[in-house]
């Protein structure tokens, strides 16, 4: 037993620091499905440029909830024990891959996948090294957040579909299997948590998980599985399959900003023992 | 080598506060920032009430999460187990505050001052460098520096004692060097059941907490 304080909301990452982790994962998750789904040419430079977009605005979260943004250059300087570090190293080599496939490079799109995985691993480390957040410092935390980057850039690979055109049958399904995936990896992680996360942060984390459970994996699920039945009149197709991905990443996004912004609870402070007075010493 | 810890007896304490009160005049931090604070914890229920006063802060931790994970380095161990922060490297990104399991570490985006404008004193000892990046009590490094330069002896001479020490009024807490057996602290601890916060974390936190007497009850 334990005697303390109750635990309480952090307040030292807000809404900012979420946009990182919902940016940079749709974004990371966007690069490595393009280089899933095949594709190529003009398709392959717009999905990479708006990947790396996404990376950079998420980046550029971080540099507004920076006390000192002018030092942000200071951030590369511990790659040995940060995983913040790593993650903007990770960004560093990524972009010029990115920018050398929208300059004609295809062939380094399975190069970008890899390193867009490597930046959303370095993310979810990121959380996992909090240790003054149970909600964070989870294990099966490293494999959620890496589900929900993929799943939600394949969600907005297909938010984009009637642009590109890339779609298709092995396209929905890889869709579907990663929403899947996603959904399983946080009914783990909410089992591993619900017994030991205090009560205020588990009951965020629950809202959120019934609209990730329903409008980010059912609803989506069903409109992609229309679509494969081929129930879905043709015209129809593209745009219900663009709302299916839309659904599946705002509600990996909601996820995420409620894990930072109000499940962050903090650890409080507890004591094994009660002091013993009244007796000499 | 030597290895500075703090210890609070829990027996002792009695929630004064004049410890947070030498805080912060020792280091001049802004209306909201303890460095060092008193928590009033109160359990139970009339009539089975228990209340105890815990002393809290950074715990220069053994192996200190706020340091692996500060992406600039700022944040940094001695030799003699403190852990510092270096202002001009940090970027305030805040990632150490939610690395600490004890919440000890602040930070302060503008200056403030405890009745709107600074007062003389305050003015004067206002820093820039500390605005917007990451603070915690640092055991008044430079009054331990400055007394070791002097061939004082942290926790027996006040000069080189951390001020929250010197100021307690019911010596509830210690502070010394943990690798010399014959050190206050170590002997404190030798003869006492004490306990450390969130050790299943594993962050071998340099602040112990004594709760009761290791002889049997009605020994002397």
């Amino acid at each position: 037993m334990t005697y303390g304080p109750n635990p309480w909301q952090q307040t030292h990452w807000d809404a900012r620091a979420a946009g990182n982790f919902i940016c940079g994962g749709c974004g990371a998750g966007l690069i490595a499905f393009a280089a899933l789904a095949g594709a190529e040419g003009r398709a392959l430079s717009g999905l990479m440029v708006a990947g790396l977009g996404l990376i950079a605005a998420g980046l550029f979260c971080v540099f507004l909830e920076t006390g000192r943004p002018l030092r942000a250059m200071n951030v590369l300087i511990n790659p040995r024990t940060s995983w913040m570090t790593r993650e903007a190293f990770t960004a560093a080599v990524l972009f010029p891959v990115g920018v050398a496939i929208v300059l004609g490079a295809p062939h380094l799109a399975l190069l970008a996948a890899a390193l867009a995985l490597a930046f959303v691993f370095c993310q979810s480390r990121m959380l996992r090294a909090a240790k003054g957040i149970p909600a964070w410092r989870e294990p099966a935390i490293v494999p959620l957040i890496v589900a929900t980057g993929l799943a939600e850039g394949a969600g907005w690979f297909l938010v984009g579909l009637p642009v590109h055109g890339i779609g298709g049958a092995p396209v929905l399904a890889l869709f579907g299997v990663l929403v899947l995936v996603r959904v399983f990896v946080w009914l783990a992680y909410r089992r591993r948590v619900a017994a030991t996360l205090a009560r205020g942060a588990f009951d965020a984390l629950e809202g959120a998980g019934r609209v990730l459970q329903v409008g980010g994996t059912l609803a989506p699920l069903a409109l992609v599985a229309l679509e494969l039945l081929g129930v879905v009149p043709g015209p129809l197709a593209a745009p219900l399959a663009a709302l299916a991905g839309l659904l599946a990443a705002a509600a990996g996004a909601y996820l995420k900003l409620v894990l930072v912004t109000r499940a962050g609870f903090n650890q409080g402070f507890a004591i094994p023992h009660l002091p013993v007075r009244g007796q000499p010493h | 080598m030597t290895r500075w810890a703090m210890v609070a007896d829990l027996r002792r304490c009695v929630g004064c506060q004049t410890c947070t009160a030498a805080c912060r005049h020792a280091n001049a931090t802004p209306p909201g920032v303890q460095w060092r604070r008193v928590l009033d914890m109160e359990f139970g229920t009339y009539p089975d009430v228990r209340r105890a006063f815990v002393p809290v802060g950074c715990q220069h931790c053994e192996n200190p999460p706020c340091m692996d994970v500060c992406p600039s380095t700022a944040t940094r161990k001695r030799d003699d187990g403190i852990v510092t922060i270096d202002y001009d490297l940090c970027i305030g990104c805040g990632y150490c505050a939610v690395a600490c399991p004890y919440q000890a570490r602040y930070k302060t985006q503008k200056a403030l001052f405890a009745y709107g404008g600074a007062m003389q004193s305050e003015a004067k000892r206002h820093d820039d460098a500390r605005l917007a990046v990451a603070t915690k009590c640092t055991f008044c490094v430079d009054r331990i520096d400055a007394g070791l330069e002097k061939g004082l002896r942290p926790g027996v001479d006040p000069e080189a004692t951390p001020a929250c020490v010197n100021a307690c009024i019911s010596q509830a807490l210690a502070f010394g060097d943990l690798d010399d057996p014959q050190s206050n602290v170590s002997q404190l601890l030798a003869r006492t059941k004490h306990f450390r916060m969130h050790e299943e974390l594993g962050t071998g936190p340099g602040f112990h907490y004594v709760w009761d007497s290791d002889a049997p009850r009605g020994t002397p």
